[in-house]
């Protein structure tokens, strides 16, 4: 879905406002009347039946803002401010880290292929001719799909001289690189967390913004309300994300609370040198190839999907380990918070004891701008132990295994390396294709997002400009 | 012998708000303007990418993302908006 979406600004605003009333102390007082103060404005158009209607959604919308699971919510009754006392009083952050708006899905009819009144009930009937199931014919000089036999093939649509024949989609499964999206038995969408690799995808491609991470933007506000000191580690697509310098950037990360900003990329050079002595390593002893393990969401792909691929995911840890290393060796009191635009780095970050939370380059932005933040107008603060320009472009698709390389001087010609930029089915297939041998190099870089973590489900800029401010930024570090 | 559009002598500037709540609301789309821009006006629109013009800061102003095309102020900016306003600038419409 295009990056500039009504959907995408909703969950921005609501970040916003949340965060406003807990740096003022007021959000049990506040949190009641946002429904009401978004929906208000002169000349306010519902996007559901009814004003009432979309205030009841973004009630449960500002749960999963609050870090709660909404499945099985209910309105009852029961005031936000409820639910914003409890947020306030919790010391924990729980999974599944994905979250599904029942109230705001669709429940979009399963994918089908319809024929609309472009139809001319021509004489060819190429459409006819070709359905492979014989699901096809003409009535009254137009062409019906019958459902019991159709296969979803979408042979009829391509073959249509009219362009007569639409595919209507279900935006959320089509996006799924691994089926892990599937209807209830009232026609919502659930997620199969077996299955599931936490790409995001479906929560950026939701028409109806249902599919919804768990913020932990308040649990980081009140971390620090609580006396704790905080250390920022922000990856290296978060650089690019503002239209500011890396000097600037850290220090409006300082003036938003943060006690000390580590840039993920000094990680990032640490699991490159790793990478690059595994990789001779496992090649002296016979692997064909090795694959990178910075991608979170790749590396549930590799154990879930395609386990014969496994053994050859590299076991170096990624970039986000290593600095929260860097951060907990320097200051082992304060809490290490992990900023980027992936989902899958909830998972992980999770399940990594040198990280406590894992904020979205969302919630950084709107952290920004309920403190008044603007990062350009900030004065520079001097990067002390900057990272290398290898480091910092591990935000882009190719960039890693550029990196690795970097440490391999001598090894240059003859390893190969090979990207598979965006996870999908198809390049699951390939990476299947990997597992049984058949191989186009020594190391395979994965990244689940097409384009690198510049193009993350939880970015703020539009993909090509970030790449452009990332770039140059690059290039005004060390070299290598 | 053709007539010349009205606007070949005129530019119209577009100066499209980076600052941070901007960029925040979806502004840095509104960079790719460029893309957007029919070959027939090409050397007719100016673009310019600011530090926070302050708009934000006045709740009267609209929302962001905000742009201005030749002087006026387009708040919930979209490219195909500020295209519109150019194309009324040029005075095509």
């Amino acid at each position: 879905m295009h990056y500039n979406n009504n959907a995408a600004r909703i969950k921005r605003e609501l970040l916003i406002q949340l965060i406003q009333l807990v740096l003022e102390d007021r959000l049990v007082e506040g949190i009641d009347r946002i429904p009401y103060a978004m929906t208000s404005e002169p000349g306010y158009q519902p996007v559901r039946c009814c004003v009432h209607h979309d205030r009841s959604i973004l009630k449960s919308r500002i749960l999963a803002r609050l870090g709660f699971s909404v499945e099985d919510y209910e309105d009852d009754g029961t005031p936000l401010s409820v639910y914003a006392q409890k947020a306030l009083e919790r010391n924990h952050i729980e999974g599944p880290i994905l979250t599904v708006l029942d109230e705001a899905c669709n429940a979009c009819v399963k994918t089908q292929f319809l024929v609309t009144n472009a139809c001319q009930g021509c004489l060819a009937r190429p459409c006819m001719m070709n359905c492979p199931k014989k699901a096809v014919s003409v009535v009254d000089g137009r062409a019906i799909i019958d459902k019991e036999r159709c296969v979803n093939c979408g042979i009829c649509q391509q073959v249509c001289p009219y362009h007569a024949i639409i595919k209507i989609p279900v935006p959320c499964e089509e996006a799924c690189p691994v089926g892990a999206i599937y209807k209830d038995s009232r026609g919502k969408e659930r997620i199969d967390y077996d299955k599931c690799i936490f790409c995001g995808n479906c929560m950026r491609e939701c028409p109806f913004g249902a599919m919804m991470d768990k913020s932990q933007i308040i649990d980081v506000l009140l971390a620090k309300k609580r006396g704790a000191k905080l250390a920022a580690l922000f990856a290296p697509a978060v650089a690019g994300q503002f239209r500011a310098s890396l000097g600037k950037l850290v220090r409006a990360l300082k003036q938003a609370g943060f006690d000390a900003v580590y840039e993920v990329a000094r990680g990032a050079d640490i699991t490159a040198e790793k990478e690059a002595r595994e990789l001779q390593e496992r090649l002296a002893a016979g692997a064909a190839f090795m694959t990178t393990s910075c991608c979170p969401a790749y590396v549930e792909v590799a154990h879930k999907h395609v386990p014969e691929l496994a053994p050859y995911v590299s076991h170096t840890r990624s970039p986000m380990h290593y600095t929260a290393e860097l951060a907990s060796q320097e200051h082992p009191e304060y809490r290490r918070v992990f900023i980027g635009p992936c989902l899958a780095k909830r998972k992980e970050g999770l399940a990594d004891p040198l990280v406590d939370y894992v904020i979205s380059v969302e919630e950084l932005g709107a952290l920004f701008v309920a403190l008044g933040i603007d990062v350009a107008e900030i004065d520079e603060e001097p990067i002390t132990r900057p990272a290398t320009a290898a480091g910092r472009g591990f935000a882009w698709s190719g960039g890693v295994a550029q990196a690795v390389l970097e440490h391999l001087p001598d090894k240059k010609g003859t390893i190969q390396t090979a990207t598979i930029d965006g996870l999908s089915r198809e390049s699951i297939k390939e990476l299947q294709a990997w597992a049984k041998g058949k191989t186009a190099g020594q190391l395979l870089e994965v990244m689940a997002c097409a384009g690198g973590c510049v193009a993350g489900p939880s970015v703020i800029t539009n993909p090509k400009v970030a790449l452009m401010q990332l770039k140059k930024l690059v290039q005004e570090a060390q070299p290598s | 012998m053709k007539e010349l559009p009205m606007y070949q002598h005129k530019t119209v500037k577009v100066v499209v708000c980076s600052g941070t709540a901007c960029y925040v609301m979806g502004g840095s789309e509104l960079l790719l303007l460029d893309d957007h821009i029919p070959s027939r006006w090409k050397g007719h629109v100016e673009l310019e990418g600011s530090p926070c013009l302050g708009f934000c800061k006045n709740k009267t102003q609209g929302k962001a993302p905000f742009a201005i095309v030749d002087g006026e102020v387009l708040s919930e900016a979209t490219i195909p908006g500020i295209l519109k306003k150019i194309e009324e600038k040029l005075g095509e419409t």
